[in-house]
């Protein structure tokens, strides 16, 4: 009865990529290939009753849900990046029709290419800076002092100290933060910072100072993380994560050609 | 395919991280800013409202007020900055400065 729409995961090179069998897509449905030429595009069909416009809205505000369907998609990405270059699509992206993906690559062949051809042969490193509030603010100098004092007395004055190099301790931070950035994207091909995250949702309240994404060339992986490893310590805590797919290195926005003739 | 390459060990093999494993957030950092975004003759895509964002941070705000002090949210971050010398040279503008408010 429902309308189904088609849910788009990602576009790969190369002909001849068959769908993940045992990766089953968003909804529990069965992944599908739509080729055009080189290119592959991994869908699956959802009801538009639960994925329409309207349903989503309600959806997206499900923590959950989200969650599920992020790691749907991430599935069936992972799947297919591990065997040609990928370019992932945006979580929730639905055409009308096969056939519509199919125009989609029709169209956007050179896009695609660009796009595939500037990730191929490259992996994507993710590394998190976080910088500990309480050990970062205390601080270093005139503890001797406090065994003299009253312990109330110690106890406001080092509030106080601890308040003033609080701000300090951050722009110490968000500047050591700046040179591992730079460090990691002298051995990466493209790097890109995004937002700290928020601490509700990593569930961590030290000071994230870098949220960083790092292209790297598969053949540089070793030296990648054996350069975030020489910039542990140092007063802060650093993170690596991956190899990812090269989400954070394909993020273009494609209009139709019709859009751009009209206008 | 063999019985026993089960699609863990090639995960392991590649060195990837099994994706029951990614963090959430790692996840949605890259699903929701990342990617290839189409507008245009498609059904629905995030792009054209934006509403994961929308909602995620309605619904994180609701469990619960942020500290004021914490650096939560940052600035506009810049884009993607391809190293100088590689033939895509510079795909998005430079960086800027990047100092959070204390």
């Amino acid at each position: 009865m429902a309308e189904v729409g088609t849910y788009l995961y990602a576009i790969t090179l190369g002909a001849g990529g068959a769908p993940p069998a045992d990766v089953p897509g968003v909804a529990g449905a069965p992944v599908r290939t739509v080729t055009h030429d080189d290119l592959v595009a991994y869908v699956s069909p959802v009801p538009l009753d639960r994925f329409g416009e309207e349903p989503l809205r309600r959806s997206l505000e499900d923590l959950d849900w989200v969650g599920e369907t992020a790691r749907a998609h991430h599935r069936v990405v992972e799947a297919v990046a591990g065997r040609a270059p990928t370019a992932p699509v945006r979580l929730v992206t639905i055409y009308s029709s096969e056939d519509q993906v199919r125009d989609l690559l029709h169209r956007r062949r050179d896009d695609f290419a660009a796009v595939l051809a500037r990730v191929a042969g490259r992996r994507e490193w993710g590394v998190k800076v976080y910088a500990n509030p309480v050990t970062a603010g205390s601080p270093a100098e005139g503890e001797g002092l406090a065994e003299a004092e009253k312990p109330g007395t110690a106890y406001l004055r080092r509030r106080r100290e601890s308040l003033r190099s609080r701000d300090e301790a951050w722009r110490a931070a968000a500047a050591h933060a700046e040179r591992v950035h730079a460090e990691l994207a002298a051995v990466a091909v493209a790097s890109r910072r995004h937002r700290p995250q928020d601490p509700q949702l990593s569930g961590r309240d030290d000071w994230m100072v870098l949220n960083g994404a790092y292209l790297v060339e598969e053949e540089r992986g070793e030296e990648f993380t054996a350069a975030v490893d020489a910039l542990r310590g140092q007063g802060v805590e650093v993170e690596l994560t991956g190899p990812w797919a090269p989400y954070s290195f394909t993020a273009m926005d494609l209009g139709t050609a019709d859009e751009e003739d009209a206008r | 395919m063999s019985p026993d390459r089960t699609r863990g060990t090639e995960l392991a093999a590649q060195g990837r991280i099994p994706p029951e494993r990614v963090a959430l957030v790692d996840l949605l950092d890259r699903l929701l800013a990342g990617g290839v975004v189409v507008t245009g003759d498609l059904v629905l895509s995030i792009a054209d409202i934006d509403l994961v964002r929308i909602s995620l941070r309605a619904l994180i705000t609701s469990v619960e007020a942020p500290d004021a002090r914490r650096p939560v949210r940052g600035p506009d971050l810049p884009e993607t900055v391809w190293a100088a010398g590689t033939s895509e040279a510079v795909w998005a503008p430079a960086p800027r400065d990047h100092g959070y408010p204390p």
